[in-house]
């Protein structure tokens, strides 16, 4: 399923710019390179996981995306041009994002909530609550359109930021460790949700542990160790990527020295994070 | 029992007008976590403004009208010139600036307009109606609770209807995941300090003809009685404005008739101190602080 929708994106936007482009990208903190020289591309209609042991830099490189570190080199283009800069500017570019931690307003209802992002484009009251609700029919939260989104369990409050994620109808989705802390249910609908988010044509970036949900859902994936690119490509193919193995998967590689082995144990794919 | 009646109704009257300026300080609280320590001062400044309007054209609307008008002005210039320039870190350099803004307004209109008392007029009679040979609310006591129930009602439709009020909620309470999302929580802030300093306005244009008259200091007393039922209330809750000014005015107004004004700030201080004591967040005060 996801293969086919990659092959179709890709032939329909074979002359035009891919939706996010990231070249060259570098990103320094005080002496510490946590990103040197990362290089990938999101087309249109396609999901693209970065992952990566714990400080590969894969939340730098989401960061940087949205604008909230500087980069020291390297372009980020988003649909052909430079991404803005500002909150309103990456909104009207069609970028949408969950945020880490979810960022729900406790207090406000789950409709409230999925309303918020409608507020600042100026869509008229009426036709933003169809669109909040259609979405939330969507992701199968209308019965709890009116309760407040603070009383409910963590599965319906992760739903409801990537429902408040999709109501702008964005061509560029950023969603930070999707699957994290959610039960294999829940997983395999989000994965549900995300193929039909990408098979409507937008494109998808995920930051995430969980590397079963990444190989379901990914088309390509990218892996990052140490602020590199190391691998990229389907999900099959990163999966039998020796430097992969070695890096992430922690798969001792004989001829390699142990303390690369060692380090990337203690980074192995987080399945006690997701449990 | 006729002295009972009397007394609870102008109460009413009285509270409405607390509830308002309660109210007042609520928005402010919820737009910029800030007591607006300065909002006598502010808030008697377009009254002066709808006084003159008033006297020039003859017409008692026209100068509500403009009190309005420069309260909400008054209310987005301190906020944008004034207090966006003040350290955020800590509420003390707010508060001293918020003092010092008092000053220099209640001395610019003595300065101005003389520091003398003027009589001001109510638009309707203030005698009582009388039910049944029992003095009860005046037609201007019934004024101030029909403005009070309008304005209220228009903020409620305001904040818990419209866009604009989900944006001014969500601001007041994440204001970094609003910005997030694309809400110009800047922008929510001064609104807040418009629709505040209008509310305070209208509750001071309201109070003045049934006190000693329009003078710098007019609304002083006012603003201690409505922080008190601001706090009594919650200080976030706009709910809790409304009651806790209801119950405040008619508190004072029973004290006042059966023992004595003097003694009547001193019964709202006790019941301050008591709801402080038992409920420290206030009556209607949300179960959670706000997040980041």
């Amino acid at each position: 399923m996801p293969t086919t929708s990659s092959e179709t994106a890709s032939s329909k936007t074979a002359d035009s710019p891919p939706r996010l482009e990231v070249s060259g990208l570098t990103v320094t903190f005080g002496g510490l390179t946590a990103l040197d020289d990362v290089s990938f591309t999101v087309a249109d209609g396609e999901t693209v996981a970065l992952i990566g042991p714990n400080g590969a830099g894969k939340t730098t490189v989401f960061n940087a995306v949205c604008g909230l570190v500087r980069t020291r080199r390297g372009e980020i283009r988003v649909g052909g041009v430079p991404a803005p800069s500002s909150t309103t500017g990456l909104l009207g570019a069609g970028v949408s994002r969950t945020l880490q931690g979810l960022g729900l307003f406790e207090h406000l209802t789950v409709l409230e909530n999925v309303l918020v992002p409608l507020t600042s484009v100026g869509t008229s009251t009426g036709t933003s609550t169809d669109a909040a609700q259609e979405v939330l029919g969507t992701l199968g939260l209308s019965d709890l359109a009116a309760v407040p989104a603070g009383t409910l369990p963590y599965p319906e409050r992760k739903r409801v930021a990537l429902a408040r994620a999709l109501v702008t109808r964005p061509r560029l989705l950023l969603l930070d460790e999707p699957a994290g802390g959610l039960g294999a249910t829940d997983i395999d609908q989000l994965a549900q949700t995300v193929r039909t988010v990408s098979g409507g044509g937008c494109a998808v970036l995920l930051v995430e542990h969980h590397v079963d949900f990444v190989m379901d859902v990914a088309d390509r994936v990218v892996v990052l160790d140490f602020g590199h690119v190391i691998a990229c490509g389907t999900p099959d193919e990163v999966r039998r990527d020796p430097a992969v193995e070695e890096a992430y998967l922690g798969v001792p590689v004989s001829t390699s020295g142990s303390g690369i082995s060692t380090s990337s144990a203690t980074g192995a794919p987080g399945r006690e994070e997701s449990a | 029992m006729e002295r009972l009646v009397f007394l609870l109704s102008t109460g009413l009257a009285r509270g409405a007008v607390l509830a308002l300026f309660a109210l007042s300080l609520v928005i402010v609280y919820r737009a910029a976590r800030a007591v607006n320590f300065a909002q006598a001062a502010m808030a008697i400044v377009p009254v002066y403004v709808a006084f003159a309007v008033t006297s020039a054209s003859g017409s008692y609307w026209l100068g509500l009208a403009s009190a309005l008008v420069v309260g909400a002005l008054l209310g987005a210039v301190v906020e944008r010139w004034l207090l966006r320039l003040v350290p955020q870190d800590n509420p003390l350099p707010g508060i001293i600036v918020a003092i010092g803004l008092v000053m220099v307004l209640q001395a610019g209109l003595a300065i101005a307009f003389g520091p003398d008392h003027r009589p001001v007029h109510a638009p309707f009679s203030q005698r009582p109606f009388e039910i049944a040979g029992v003095g009860v609310l005046s037609p201007y006591d019934l004024f101030v609770l029909v403005v009070a129930a309008v304005v209220m009602g228009s903020l409620a439709i305001l904040f818990n209807r419209t866009s604009v009020g989900l944006q001014l909620r969500a601001a007041a309470f994440a204001p970094e995941t609003s910005r997030l999302l694309g809400v110009r929580v800047p922008r929510m802030v001064t609104l807040g300090w418009m629709l505040s300093i209008a509310t305070a306005a209208l509750a001071a244009l309201l109070l003045v003809p049934t006190g000693l008259g329009l003078d710098p200091h007019a609304a002083d007393v006012l603003f201690v009685n409505a922080f008190a039922a601001a706090v009594i209330g919650g200080l976030d809750s706009p709910v809790g404005a409304l009651v806790a000014g209801l119950v405040v005015g008619v508190l004072a107004s029973l004290v006042t008739g059966y023992a004595s004004a003097a003694t009547a700030p001193l019964a709202v201080l006790a019941l301050l101190t008591v709801v402080l004591l038992v409920r420290p967040h206030g009556l209607f005060a949300a179960r959670e602080a706000r997040t980041a």
